[in-house]
C-alpha cells in the first residue's frame, strides 16, 4: 500500500512538471526561432510559408498570418483588393488564387495553431472581419496599451504594425516577452 | 593585392547595374507601340508625375509625386500610411524598373489609385521614359 501512494506521487510530480513545463514552453520561444521539444509547433502562429503570399502582401505590409482569421474573411479579404483598405491591391489571377488558396487553407478555422483558436473563440460565427485587430481576442491583448505607444507614436502609427513592436513577429512568434515598443523599450505587463 | 578576375567581375557588375533597366523598358515602350503610342518624353511623363487629381477615398488632390516625392532620386513616404518607398531612381535603387510584370502591376494599382483609371500606353511610355531618365 505504501509502495503505490510512493509511485502515486511519482506519478502525480510527473504530471504536473510536465504540464507546468508545457505552458511555460508555449510562453517563451527563444530568439532564434529554434524549437525546445514535443510542444514547439503549439509555440509560434502558423509561420508564414508561401513565397508568392511574403512577397506580394510584404511588399506593403507586414504579411499577417493565417490563422488569425477564418477563411470566410479571407475570401472577402482576397476578393476586394482593389479597394484593400483603402488602396488598391490588385493581384493578377495566378497570383492571386495562389494566396487566397494558401490562405484559407492555413486560417484560423481550418488548421488551428497557437493562437487561432483564441482568434476564432472571439469571432461570432456571423461575422466576417476584415481586421484582425478588430476581433475580441486583439483588443483584449491590447486594452492596455496606451495610444501612446502605438497610435500616437510615429514609429508605429498603428496596430496594424505588429513587426513594429513584436520582434519575433516574422517567426510568427508573439511572445510577450519579445514585445520591443518604438522609444518606449520593453513591454512589461 | 587585388587580382584582375576580381577587377574584370567588378567592372562587369558595373556595367550590368548601369544598363539594368533597359530589358524591361524596352520590352514594355515595345508593347505601347503596338498599342498606338509612340515618341516617348521625359519631360512629360514628369508633367504627369506632378499632375493633381482628386482622390476620393483621400478627398484631397494627390498626384505620383506625393507618395514617391517630385525628387525620384530620394526615398518617399506613402501619405496615408505613412510606409516609406525607396527611391524610384534606377540610379539610386538597382531593382526599379528591371521586372515587366511589376512595373504593369504597379501601374494598374497606382494609376487607379492616384487618377481613378487605368493608364494609356502613351502615359505609360512616358513615365518610364521619365523614370529611367533618373
Amino acid at each position: 500500500m505504501k509502495k503505490i501512494t510512493f509511485w502515486g506521487t511519482i506519478l502525480l510530480a510527473v504530471c504536473l512538471t510536465l504540464s507546468i513545463s508545457s505552458l511555460a514552453w508555449s510562453d517563451s520561444r527563444s530568439d532564434d526561432g529554434s524549437s525546445h521539444g514535443l510542444w514547439s509547433q503549439q509555440e509560434a502562429a502558423s509561420q508564414v510559408m508561401n513565397k508568392t503570399y511574403q512577397n506580394e502582401c510584404s511588399a506593403c505590409h507586414f504579411a499577417y498570418p493565417a490563422g488569425f482569421l477564418p477563411a470566410r474573411s479571407w475570401v472577402k479579404i482576397m476578393g476586394t483588393l482593389e479597394n484593400h483598405f483603402g488602396e488598391n491591391a490588385e493581384l493578377d489571377a495566378t497570383d492571386s488564387q495562389e494566396i487566397e488558396q494558401y490562405l484559407t487553407a492555413q486560417a484560423g478555422d481550418q488548421d488551428p495553431g497557437r493562437f487561432s483558436r483564441s482568434f476564432m473563440r472571439s469571432i461570432d460565427n456571423v461575422d466576417t472581419p476584415l481586421r484582425i485587430s478588430e476581433t475580441a481576442y486583439f483588443r483584449r491583448e491590447h486594452r492596455e496599451v496606451p495610444s501612446g505607444m502605438v497610435l500616437d507614436n510615429a514609429k508605429v502609427r498603428s496596430f496594424a504594425n505588429c513587426a513594429s513592436c513584436h520582434t519575433g513577429a516574422e517567426k510568427g512568434s508573439f511572445n510577450e516577452h519579445e514585445i520591443v515598443i518604438p522609444d518606449h523599450g520593453r513591454w512589461e505587463d | 593585392m587585388m587580382n584582375w578576375g576580381v577587377v574584370t567581375v567588378l567592372l562587369l557588375i558595373v556595367a550590368g547595374s548601369a544598363m539594368a533597366t533597359e530589358p524591361a523598358v524596352n520590352e514594355r515602350q515595345a508593347s505601347y507601340r503596338e498599342a498606338g503610342a509612340s515618341n516617348f518624353d521625359a519631360a512629360r511623363g514628369e508633367g504627369m508625375w506632378n499632375q493633381q487629381q482628386m482622390q476620393q477615398e483621400m478627398r484631397q488632390s494627390v498626384s505620383c509625386a506625393s507618395c514617391h516625392s517630385a525628387n525620384l532620386r530620394t526615398v518617399g513616404k506613402h501619405i496615408r500610411t505613412g510606409k516609406l518607398i525607396d527611391p524610384m531612381a534606377p540610379s539610386m535603387n538597382a531593382e526599379r524598373l528591371t521586372d515587366a510584370a511589376k512595373i504593369e502591376k504597379w501601374f494598374r494599382r497606382n494609376c487607379k489609385w492616384t487618377w481613378g483609371r487605368e493608364c494609356t500606353a502613351q502615359e505609360k511610355g512616358d513615365f518610364l521614359q521619365f523614370i529611367q531618365s533618373r
